[in-house]
This record gives C-alpha cells, sequence and structure tokens, in this order.
C-alpha cells in the first residue's frame, strides 16, 4: 500500500505510510464489521436450525438483513446512562471491548503477503491485545455500579486470565514447531507439515491435543456459551451488559462476534494451515488463499454456533477447574514433549 | 517525522498519566491511569526498537498485574480521609523519598550527557539485524544459563512460599469428586417400580 502511494500517487514516503496504513485499517475493520453482522444473522440460523426453529426470516430475502433491521434499531435509541454510573468509564468501557476486538486483526495474514503489519512478535502481539480485552467487561461492570453487572465482571476477569494461560502454552508448543513469532511464517511452516503433504499443524499428533484445548479455550476466552457465565442471564440478569441500552450495547455485541471471528482465524491459522489448503496438492494453489483461509473461519465458526446450540452451560467451579487443573498441566506437558521431541529430532545436528 | 511524533506523543502521555496516577482521589481510576501510562510505556519501548520487551510489558503488566490490582482496588472500601490523617507524621520520611528520588533522577540526566552507548563494545555483542526475541534467547541460553535458571528457581520457591502460606485443609466442606460424578449413570440413581395401588411407597 505505502509503495503505491509513493510510486503510482506520487506522495512522500511519510505521507504515502500514513494514507496507505489508513486505507489498509479501512480495508480490513468495513469489511469485517459487515462480516459481523452477517455472522450474526448466520449464528441465529444455525442456533434456529438446531432448535428446530425458522430464525431469522422477516427482513429482506431469507431474513439476510435482520442484523442491518437490528443495527439500525439500536442506533435509533436513547442511550441511557445510570444516574450512579460512572459516566466516562461507563462509556468508556464498550469502546475499548470493540476496540481491542479490531486490533488484533493488524497481524492476521489472509494471504501470502496479505497482512497490515507483518511484525516479527505477532504472536505476542495476539496476546497482548487479548489480554486488554478483559478491561472492557471489567470496566463496564464497575462503571455500571451495580451488582449484577460488577458480579459478572469478576467473574469476566477471572474467567479470561484463567484460560489466557493455558492458551499462551498453546502458542508456545506452536511456536517452538515453527521456529518463528511471525503468524505468516507461522503458516509457511505449515507447508507439508505432514508427510510432505498435508498442511497444517493440527495433524501432528502432539500437536492436535493443543488444537482441541486452544479451541475450548477460545470459547472460553470469548466468553461464549458454554463458558458464558459472565451472561448466565439465570443468575446475573445480562451480565455487565445490564445497564446498557442502544449504541453503547451495540459496540459490546459487535466487539464479542469480532473476538468470535477472530478466534476462529486464529484456530485457523494456527493449527489448520491459515490460507494454505488442506494437502499440498498443486491444483488446489488455484483457489486463492484468503478463500481457503475463509472456508477454515467460516467451519470454526460453525464448531462455535454448534456448541452453542448444543452445550448446557458450565457451573462456576467446573469452568475454572477445566481451565486450572486440566488444561493448565495438559498444555504444560504438551510443551515438554514438544521441545522433547523437537531436542531428539536434532541430536548430533550442529546448532 | 512520524517517528518522532509517534515519540512525543507516548512520551506525553506516560508524564500526563502517571502525574494523574498519583494525584487522583479515586483508586480505581489511578489504577486506570497507572495502565495507560505502562501501554504508552510499552510504546516508547516499540520505537526503540525492544520490541519484545514491549509486548511483554503489555502481556505482563497490563495483562496480569493491573487486573489483579484492580480487583483489590475494586473490592476494597477504600476511606482517603483515614488515608491522609498520617500526613504531618510520614512527612519527614516522604521528604527522604523525595530528596532520594530528585537526585536519581539528576543522575540520569547526566548520563544522558555522556554521549550515546557504543552497542558494538558490550560484552555480548549481537548482530544488529537479529530479531529481538533471537538475541535475548542466545543470551539467556548461552551466557546467562545460570544466572536465568537461578531467577527461576527463585520464583519457583516463591511460588511454592505463596501456596504453603494460603492454603488450607478446609474439613468443614462438601468436595466434589468428579470422576465419581462423571461415572454415575442413571440406573444408579433411578429405578422403575410397577407400584400395586393403595399400598404406599417403599423408598
Amino acid at each position: 500500500m505505502t509503495s503505491f502511494f509513493q510510486n503510482t500517487v506520487g506522495l512522500p514516503y511519510d505521507w504515502a505510510w500514513f494514507v496507505g496504513t489508513v486505507v489498509s485499517i479501512l480495508l480490513i475493520a468495513l469489511p469485517l464489521m459487515l462480516a459481523v453482522a452477517m455472522i450474526i444473522y448466520a449464528d441465529r440460523k444455525i442456533w434456529a436450525a438446531m432448535a428446530l426453529r425458522r430464525g431469522p426470516n422477516v427482513v429482506g430475502p431469507f431474513g439476510l438483513l435482520q442484523s442491518f433491521a437490528d443495527g439500525l434499531k439500536v442506533f435509533l435509541q436513547e442511550t441511557i446512562i445510570p444516574t450512579s454510573a460512572n459516566k466516562g468509564l461507563f462509556l468508556l468501557a464498550p469502546i475499548i471491548t470493540f476496540t481491542v476486538a479490531l486490533i488484533v486483526w493488524a497481524v492476521v495474514p489472509f494471504q501470502e503477503g496479505m497482512v497490515l503489519s507483518n511484525i516479527n512478535v505477532g504472536l505476542l502481539y495476539v496476546l497482548a491485545a487479548s489480554s486488554l480485552g478483559v478491561y472492557g467487561i471489567i470496566i463496564a461492570g464497575w462503571a455500571s455500579n451495580s451488582k449484577y453487572p460488577f458480579y459478572s465482571a469478576l467473574r469476566g476477569a477471572a474467567q479470561m486470565v484463567s484460560y489466557e494461560v493455558a492458551i499462551g502454552f498453546v502458542l508456545i508448543a506452536v511456536v517452538l514447531w515453527a521456529g518463528s513469532f511471525n503468524l505468516s511464517t507461522i503458516v509457511t511452516e505449515q507447508k507439508g507439515h505432514i508427510f510432505g503433504f498435508i498442511n497444517g499443524f493440527g495433524f501432528n499428533p502432539l500437536l492436535f491435543p493443543m488444537a482441541v484445548v486452544f479451541l475450548i479455550s477460545s470459547m472460553a476466552e470469548t466468553q461464549r456459551a458454554p463458558f458464558d457465565l459472565t451472561e448466565a442471564e439465570s443468575e446475573l440478569v445480562a451480565g455487565y451488559q445490564t445497564e446498557y441500552s442502544s449504541m453503547a450495547f451495540a459496540l459490546f455485541w459487535l466487539g464479542e462476534y469480532a473476538n468470535v471471528l477472530l478466534m476462529c482465524a486464529l484456530n485457523a491459522t494456527l493449527f489448520w494451515g491459515g490460507w494454505l489448503p488442506p494437502v499440498d496438492w498443486a491444483p488446489l494453489y488455484m483457489v486463492p488463499g484468503i478463500i481457503w483461509l475463509f472456508a477454515k473461519i467460516l467451519f470454526f465458526f460453525f464448531v462455535f454456533s454448534w456448541v452453542r446450540a448444543t452445550v448446557p452451560r458450565y457451573r462456576y467451579d467446573q469452568l475454572m477447574r477445566l481451565g486450572w487443573k486440566i488444561f493448565l498441566p495438559l498444555s504444560l506437558l504438551f510443551v515438554f514433549m514438544v521441545s522433547g521431541y523437537l531436542m531428539l529430532d536434532r541430536v548430533g545436528v550442529p546448532a | 517525522m512520524i517517528h518522532t511524533l509517534a515519540f512525543y506523543l507516548f512520551a506525553a502521555v506516560v508524564v500526563v498519566s502517571a502525574a494523574l496516577t498519583i494525584t487522583s482521589r479515586n483508586p480505581v481510576h489511578a489504577v486506570l491511569w497507572l495502565i495507560l501510562a505502562f501501554f504508552n510505556a510499552a510504546g516508547l519501548m516499540v520505537l526503540v526498537g525492544a520490541e519484545f520487551i514491549a509486548m511483554l510489558l503489555v502481556i505482563v503488566y497490563v495483562g496480569a498485574v493491573a487486573v489483579l490490582f484492580l480487583f483489590v482496588v475494586m473490592m476494597l472500601d477504600i476511606d482517603f480521609a483515614e488515608l491522609r490523617a498520617g500526613f504531618v507524621r510520614y512527612l519527614p520520611l516522604g521528604l527522604v523519598l523525595a530528596v532520594a528520588l530528585v537526585a536519581e533522577i539528576l543522575i540520569a540526566v547526566g548520563a544522558w550527557s555522556t554521549g550515546r552507548i557504543e552497542l558494538g563494545r558490550r560484552i555480548a555483542p549481537i548482530d544488529g539485524a537479529l530479531p529481538n526475541i533471537e538475541a535475548i534467547g542466545h543470551l539467556l541460553y548461552t551466557r546467562y544459563l545460570y544466572v536465568f535458571e537461578g531467577a527461576g528457581l527463585v520464583l519457583l520457591v516463591a511460588m511454592i512460599g505463596a501456596i504453603v502460606l494460603t492454603h488450607r485443609n478446609r474439613t468443614d466442606s462438601h468436595r466434589q469428586n468428579v470422576s465419581r460424578q462423571v461415572a454415575r449413570r442413571s440406573k444408579d440413581a433411578t429405578r422403575n417400580v410397577n407400584q400395586p395401588v393403595g399400598q404406599g411407597v417403599e423408598l
């Protein structure tokens, strides 16, 4: 983008960089918002189909415009701020959630060379940004000055911090195998990973358990069912969103689904070959990489919806037990096994 | 130019948010300003090319430590009148600390005027083109291996100590045996009885 604005448009480097970056950001963020609207519709349709209902089918053909109608509705509603709420923080919280859900997309590679910021600490950036996500929830809960949101914020914060530990170890296992924190390198390292023709770390028996742990942890990290303890309506009304209305509520909603899409993209990128086709066979490379990536994202989103429609909600102690007593030891064990195998693999090879 | 602008932006926000951290009346606001300061300090580190340290700062301090601060501060009922009561009593100690801090800042500024560090003449020179993480890894796992493992042991001892200090065996709580719960089948809990009319139920 920068070189385009520098060479074709003829701007000086600084301006070319600035304009190019802003245009690239918009090129990612605007389709992402559209994708979020459509994915909310898809989620409702999948959920309805599994419950033998029809789902949204009134607005537009097959109800395709339902999300936009909902968006218009919340846009036209009044933003209600409770009198005893902390006004500044109350409005800041949804903005944080929404922004954090967007910034991680800067390092997600969509295709070979098609990434906004190809930094060599990409995976650490993902971890850093996802650890920021907890602030949106915790600030919302505190600033609402109400009991249910506060309980929900405490639950959410503890849950996200707990599962980040397991996610961190899973990422370490992937990084050990790929030898890089750069997401594009991680994808290219997966080319022909198994027997030289299957693409994806997930097919590796040592990494497959990590892929499962990552998939479940990403559901917990995004507060999706069956781990949606922060929004358990039978206990906490609507959790940290209880006091929110109109656009502030919509920002939470959009941020939540953008996060879900992001986690699906990370699952696809880290374990299932990202933009690569599943098998390293020349005709499959005729399909553009971005299509493969989107197909994988949509598959994982279907899994997310499927789980949400079928698995009952966990109890809070079960959630914590799963995170600390099962996933943490399991991921630690596999970090040892992966590093042990890699050391064994290079015995006799000079460093 | 972008570099300079970014530096002044990050630096100004760090200074302002650090000042607001110590002056804000609400402790939750203070923690949030502190988080903003951490965040912009990470931005400064990215600008000098230490992207690994910057990301670790965000992951460890913003993602974990500050969350715990926020937890504690939100739950505590802090009475500011009580906190300010000892102002005169602690004034001498505070003044001594302030003088020490000012002296340190002066020395730091003096060190700045001695010129730039010759990066090529460090004890363990590393190729400048090497990414941050690899450079740190090379040093940690070769030259400083024993120090690094020693630090790891210290942390392990601290962790075990924390567990020993806070762990107590509760005898009054009913523990859940998860494997028993999972192994339980419906035939263990229910039975199908063809109950004759008028004879009552035997439980």
